[in-house]
C-alpha cells in the first residue's frame, strides 16, 4: 500500500462494498427520515401527505410510550447485570485449568450459536410451556403447581432468554480479558496479605474494568433492537412492550408507518447518544 | 530477625523432581544470592521459601517456627518480582500502601511508612503517578518500596534487574546493595548472572538441577571452587578448564586456570597458539587462543593493551599457585 498506483487500485477495489454498505445504510435510513414526516397510512388511503412534526408528538404523547421506554430499561438493564456478573464468575471458573477445558469453553460459547428465533422458541415450548415445559414437569416433581412463565412472569422469562443468550459473548470477551492479567500481579497480592476476594477486588475486577466497559457497549446497542425473542414469545404483551416493538406494532399492526418511522427516528437517536456517551468511557479507560 | 532454614525440602512437579532433598540455612540480616543457569531451580526455591508453591516434603523454619503449611502473607517475607508485579491501576502511593492496608495499619501510620519509603527510594515527587507513567528504574523502586514498607523478616528478590538496561541495572545493583547495609535485613536474591552474584552477595548458593553445588563467600567460590561446575561457572571470562595428558601433569584429571592467572608472551612459554579474536576493553584484553592442544579456545585476560593480531603465535605460560586441579567425578583436589 505504498505507491499512488496501489493506493488508488485499493480504493477502486473497495469502492463496490463500501457503495454496497453505504446504500445499505443511507436508503433505509433517509426512508425512514422521510415517512415519519408524511401521514402514510397503507391500508386507509395511502400516502397522505406532508405533516411536519405531528407524527413525533403524537409517538411520545402515546399511553404506551413511557411504559415501552421503562420496559426496554428494564430489559437491558436487567439483562446487562445478569450477563456481566454471570460472565465475570464463569470467566474465571473457565480460566481454571480443568480437565476437558476445551470442550467446556466451546459448550459455553454454542448458545451465542443459536439464532435468536430459534432459542426463543425452545425456551417458549420446551421449558417454559406450562403443560409439557421441562419447568413445568420439575415443579410437578416437586408437587407444585407448574407456572405459565411467559403470562405469570414475563419479563424475567424474556430476561432469562435474552441473557442465555449473551452470557457466551460477555463470558468470552471477559475471559480473554482475565487471560491477559498477569500472574505475578496476583502473586505479589498474595504475598501483600490478600485474601482471594480482595484479590478479587483489588485487582481482578479493576483489571477487567475496560472489558466490562466493552461488553456493555456492545451489548447496548444489540439489546436496544431486541425484537424476535419478544415476538415469538409473547407478542408484545404481558408488560413485554419494548420500544423497538412498539414501533413494529405501530407500522404492521396499526399499518401507520409515519407514526412507526417517528419512532424509528427516535431510537436512532436513543441509540447514537448511549453508543457516544459508552464511547467516551471506554475511550477514557483506553487512556489510562 | 529473618533466619531461614530449609530441613529436607523436595519439589516435584508430577513425576519429575525438580528440587531433589536440600537443606539451608539463610543466617539473619545476610544477603545471600540463588545462582544457577536457567532451569536449575533457584526460582523454584524463592517460590517455596516464599509460600507460592507447596513443598512437596520437608520443612522451612522462618525464625525458629515452622512455616511449611503457613500462606504465603503470613510468613513476613515481602517479594520482588521479575515483571516488578505493580499494580496498573493504582498509583505509585496506593502501591505502595497495598500491603499496609490489607493489614488494616491505622491511616496515619501508613502515611508516615510510605513517606520514608519515598525519601530512602527517591519516589517522593512521583507518588501520584501510575506505574504505566514510570521508568523502569522508578517502577522498579517502587516494588522494592512496596516489599520495605512492611518491614518484612526477609527480602525475596526474584532476578529484578533482568528487564533493565545495562546502566541501570549497575546503577540498581548499588541500590540494592546499599538498601541492605542500611536495613541490616535478610537478603535472597535470584540471578543467572554471576556477576550480580558476585558483587552483592555475603553468601552465595551455587545451584545446578536443584542440587546446590556449593555455599559460600564470594572469594571462597572464585579462589576455591568445590568442583568444576562451580569453576566454570564463576568468574568472567570462565575458567579454562581441560584434560588429558596436560591436565595429568598438573596431577588431576582435569585441570582448570582462570584468564588472568596465564601470563603472556610473544616469545616463551609453557604452551603456545594462535591467537584468534581479541576483544580490547581498554582497561583488559581478552585474547582468545586456538590451537593450543588444551581446550578449543583458551582466553586469556591481560591487564591493559596488548598489540596483537588475528594469527600470530603466542605463549601462554600459567601461574602455578592459582591452579585448580579435579577428579574423575570433577571434584576438586586439594
Amino acid at each position: 500500500m505504498a505507491t499512488k498506483a496501489s493506493r488508488s487500485a485499493a480504493r477502486l477495489m473497495m469502492a463496490p462494498a463500501v457503495v454496497l454498505l453505504l446504500g445499505w445504510m443511507l436508503v433505509p435510513l433517509i426512508m425512514t427520515l422521510w415517512f415519519s414526516f408524511r401521514t402514510y397510512l397503507p391500508l386507509r388511503g395511502g400516502d397522505l401527505g406532508w405533516t411536519g412534526f405531528d407524527n413525533y408528538v403524537r409517538f411520545v404523547s402515546s399511553s404506551a410510550f413511557w411504559p415501552a421506554v421503562q420496559t426496554t430499561l428494564v430489559l437491558v438493564l436487567g439483562v446487562l447485570v445478569i450477563t456481566v456478573c454471570l460472565g465475570i464468575l464463569l470467566a474465571i471458573l473457565l480460566d481454571q485449568p480443568m480437565w476437558g477445558q476445551g470442550i467446556v469453553r466451546i459448550l459455553v460459547i454454542a448458545p451465542f450459536f443459536v439464532m435468536p428465533t430459534v432459542s426463543a422458541l425452545v425456551w417458549k415450548n420446551m421449558f417454559m410451556d406450562p403443560v409439557n415445559g421441562l419447568f413445568a414437569h420439575l415443579w410437578r416433581f416437586f408437587g407444585a403447581d407448574p407456572v405459565s412463565w411467559l403470562s405469570d412472569a414475563a419479563m424475567p422469562s424474556i430476561i432469562l432468554i435474552v441473557s442465555w443468550q449473551w452470557l457466551p459473548f460477555a463470558t468470552l470477551i471477559l475471559l480473554t480479558a482475565i487471560q491477559s492479567l498477569d500472574s505475578e500481579q496476583l502473586e505479589a497480592a498474595e504475598m501483600d496479605g490478600a485474601p482471594a476476594l480482595k484479590r478479587f477486588f483489588y485487582i481482578i475486577l479493576p483489571h477487567l474494568s475496560r472489558a466490562i466497559t466493552i461488553v456493555i457497549l456492545i451489548q447496548t446497542i444489540f439489546l436496544l433492537a431486541v425484537f424476535a425473542e419478544i415476538f415469538v414469545t409473547t407478542g408484545g404483551a404481558f408488560g413485554t412492550r419494548t420500544l423497538s416493538y412498539l414501533i413494529f406494532q405501530r407500522v404492521l399492526e396499526s399499518q401507520n408507518v409515519g407514526l412507526g418511522s417517528a419512532g424509528g427516528v427516535y431510537a436512532i437517536i436513543l441509540a447514537n447518544i448511549v453508543a457516544i456517551f459508552l464511547m467516551r468511557i471506554v475511550g477514557k479507560n483506553l487512556d489510562n | 530477625m529473618g533466619q531461614i532454614t530449609l530441613k529436607q525440602v523436595t519439589k516435584s512437579f508430577g513425576d519429575v523432581q525438580v528440587i531433589p532433598p536440600l537443606d539451608l540455612t539463610i543466617e539473619d540480616g545476610e544477603f545471600t544470592v540463588f545462582v544457577g543457569p536457567s532451569g536449575c531451580g533457584k526460582s523454584t526455591l524463592l517460590r517455596l521459601i516464599a509460600g507460592l508453591e507447596d513443598i512437596t516434603t520437608g520443612h522451612i523454619e522462618i525464625d525458629g517456627k515452622d512455616a511449611t503449611d503457613l500462606v504465603p502473607a503470613k510468613r513476613g517475607l515481602a517479594m520482588v518480582f521479575q515483571s516488578y508485579a505493580l499494580y496498573p491501576h493504582m498509583s505509585v502511593r496506593k502501591n505502595i500502601a497495598f500491603p499496609l492496608k490489607m493489614a488494616k495499619m491505622a491511616p496515619a501510620e501508613i502515611e508516615k511508612r510510605i513517606a520514608n519509603a519515598a525519601a530512602v527510594l527517591n519516589l517522593t515527587d512521583y507518588l501520584d503517578r501510575r506505574p504505566g507513567q514510570l521508568s523502569g528504574g522508578q517502577r522498579q523502586r517502587v516494588a522494592i518500596g512496596r516489599a520495605i514498607v512492611r518491614e518484612p523478616a526477609a527480602f525475596l528478590f526474584d532476578e529484578p534487574l533482568s528487564n533493565l538496561d545495562a546502566a541501570l541495572r549497575v546503577g540498581m545493583r548499588l541500590e540494592i546493595s546499599e538498601l541492605h547495609t542500611r536495613l541490616k535485613t535478610t537478603m535472597i536474591y535470584v540471578t543467572h548472572d554471576q556477576v550480580e552474584a558476585m558483587t552483592m552477595a555475603d553468601k552465595i548458593v551455587v545451584l545446578r538441577a536443584g542440587h546446590i553445588e556449593q555455599v559460600g563467600s564470594p572469594l571462597e567460590l572464585y579462589h576455591r571452587p568445590r568442583n568444576e561446575f562451580v569453576a566454570g561457572f564463576i568468574g568472567s571470562p570462565k575458567m579454562n578448564i581441560f584434560g588429558g595428558s596436560e591436565a595429568q601433569k598438573y596431577g588431576g584429571t582435569k585441570a582448570g586456570i582462570r584468564p588472568e592467572h596465564i601470563d603472556v608472551s610473544m616469545t616463551e612459554g609453557t604452551w603456545n597458539g594462535k591467537v584468534g579474536v581479541a576483544e580490547h576493553l581498554g582497561s583488559d584484553t581478552f585474547i582468545h587462543v586456538h590451537d593450543t592442544g588444551l581446550a578449543d579456545m583458551v582466553t586469556v585476560r591481560i591487564t591493559g593493551d596488548i598489540s596483537v593480531r588475528h594469527g600470530d603465535t603466542i605463549y601462554l605460560t600459567p601461574q602455578l599457585d592459582q591452579m585448580h586441579r579435579f577428579d574423575a567425578q570433577g571434584l576438586r583436589i586439594a
